[in-house]
């Protein structure tokens, strides 16, 4: 690839105490690509995901990543006015839980629209328009565009989750087991739309999840994690068929075939 | 009048001290919220503990004090208040907006133009403009520090997608000197324009949160709105049945058992002085 990667992450390091949640991890992704992380529960993969995004700081080793706004910036030094700006306006984090990325006692239009409005958005009408468009587009009834969250499903709430997060068109979305909790025929109508809106949007995305099925839909390369390390890393298809580390074989030997 | 067995003003010299400080500081800053050691009143938390400490900090012997309550000088609260203040500061007191010095208020701020040199001091319940928003009180802190206000904007939409139009009447949030978003007390909506490049001194006292917040006189305090949408004061449209003013901020009240209302001037002084005038309704 003659383009530079989007984001660099060079030797990370999140340790509580002792323990090393994640150990030396390394790895890039390219513009318009999706990385998949895989293990198993306590692996780190959710750590390390909330150490790139910045809920946690990293103990050690940096992440670079080539905003639009502020051009090649490290993130783990970045002061906390433009890691914010930043996290509102070029990235996304969607939460495995819908119910920690939304706002429950508010509506479905202001959900969408908050994103909005924090990057400066005031004129009412365009933002009930977008708000309206994303609605459509995550396949919800716009006629709900002003019921509370919490009267959705949870394949619902997920979407608008998505929808809100996507509404301000970042570059990189962050997601933690994003169809995790969801029954296997919601889960994928969602895997379909999520496919479609990376594709259409040209995201870069870092995955995160624990089902290989997930990963071999939508991700173009996978790094296997165990006990805060990278124990594998490839092309999906090669990492899922023909895996090398021990633990990558037992995982992939563990996915049960209905 | 003076009974000499409290100090000047009620509250210790320390105290009065502290609470200037932090006046000082709320001045220097226009809108942000400034902790302070609210102290135990002779009356209880939220019957007006933020203004009347406030008050006490920056009286002197020669202040003439007026006391508002929702616009009346009559009422309990604004009655005890001055008497409080005549009693332990033996200062003067008017009802008369133009005479007074310092105008301790709830609700209100007086229909007659404020002056140079005048301080006006609020009686905050809650400080925090984004409360309902964000339950967090290091996260709001957060947000006013960043000044990320689009959880704000967020309130005001579901409003108009829900009324058509923005129905907050009182304690409208507006944006101080370009940088801080900051509830202005419960005043009406109405109100509002009078604080934007006022000549007196704002001060705000939440004794009850044990904030204090202030605006310098000559200060843009600009209410949030949309583009589309923009911030409109409001008020009955009606006459005030006693002086027949229609540009003042007007009560309503039910008179009798079947629902015949009237409408009259909240600000009883402005009201007073229309009618001494020879206006009539």
């Amino acid at each position: 690839m003659t383009e530079p990667p989007l984001l660099s992450v060079r030797g990370l390091d999140v340790r509580f105490g002792a323990l090393a949640a994640v150990d030396d991890v390394s790895f890039d992704v390219w513009p318009g690509e999706v990385v998949a992380i895989v293990g198993e529960s306590g692996s780190g993969k959710t750590t390390l995901l909330r150490s790139i995004h910045g809920f946690i700081r990293p103990t050690a080793g940096s992440v670079l990543y080539r905003s639009d706004r502020f051009g090649e910036v490290e993130l783990t030094m970045l002061d906390e006015p433009r890691r914010r700006l930043l996290a509102r306006t070029e990235w996304g984090f969607v939460h495995q839980n819908p119910r920690d990325g939304l706002r429950l006692s508010h509506s479905a239009g202001a959900n969408v629209g908050e994103r909005l409005m924090a990057a400066g958005a005031r004129h009412w009408g365009k933002i009930r328009a977008q708000a309206l468009a994303w609605l459509d587009r995550v396949e919800i009834d716009p006629t709900r565009i002003d019921d509370l969250p919490r009267t959705f499903s949870g394949g619902m709430q997920q979407r608008l989750q998505i929808a809100r997060v996507l509404v301000t068109n970042p570059r990189l979305v962050l997601m933690d087991e994003p169809t995790g909790g969801l029954d296997v025929s919601v889960q994928a109508r969602l895997l379909d739309l999520l496919r479609r809106l990376v594709a259409d949007l040209g995201l870069s995305v870092i995955l995160v999840t624990h089902d290989l099925g997930v990963a071999r839909l939508l991700a173009q390369r996978i790094l296997v994690m165990q006990r805060g390390r990278v124990v594998e890393a490839g092309l999906t298809d090669q990492v899922l068929d023909d895996p090398q580390h021990p633990y990558s074989q037992l995982l992939v030997s563990s996915v049960l075939f209905a | 009048m003076n009974n000499t067995s409290y100090t000047f003003a009620y509250l210790d010299e320390q105290t009065k001290r502290e609470i200037r400080r932090a006046l000082l500081k709320g001045l220097a800053i226009p809108g942000h919220q400034v902790p302070f050691a609210s102290r135990e009143m002779p009356l209880a938390r939220g019957w007006g503990t933020g203004g009347m400490q406030v008050t006490a900090a920056v009286i002197g012997r020669n202040d003439v004090l007026k006391v508002i309550d929702q616009g009346a000088d009559d009422t309990t609260n604004a009655v005890s208040i001055r008497q409080f203040f005549s009693r332990v500061a033996g200062v003067r007191t008017t009802t008369r907006t133009e005479e007074a010095t310092l105008i301790q208020t709830r609700h209100r701020i007086p229909e007659t133009p404020l002056r140079p040199g005048q301080i006006m001091v609020y009686q905050v319940p809650q400080p925090e403009p984004l409360w309902r928003l964000e339950p967090s009180r290091a996260e709001t802190r957060r947000l006013h520090a960043l000044a990320e206000y689009g959880l704000m904007h967020v309130k005001l939409y579901e409003d108009i997608a829900q009324h058509g139009r923005i129905t907050l009447a009182y304690d409208y949030p507006v944006l101080v000197h370009g940088r801080y978003v900051m509830a202005p007390s419960p005043i009406p909506a109405f109100d509002n324009p009078k604080l934007h490049r006022s000549p007196a001194i704002h001060l705000f006292g939440a004794g009850r949160e044990k904030r204090i917040y202030a605006v310098p006189p000559y200060t843009d305090v600009i209410s949030l709105a949309f583009e589309d949408h923009p911030f409109r004061p409001w008020k009955a449209e009606a006459a005030c049945a006693l002086c027949g003013s229609t540009e003042s901020y007007l009560d309503e009240i039910l008179i009798d058992d079947r629902g015949t209302r009237r409408y009259i001037c909240s600000d009883t002084d402005w009201c007073e002085r229309r009618r001494t005038g020879g206006k009539t309704a």
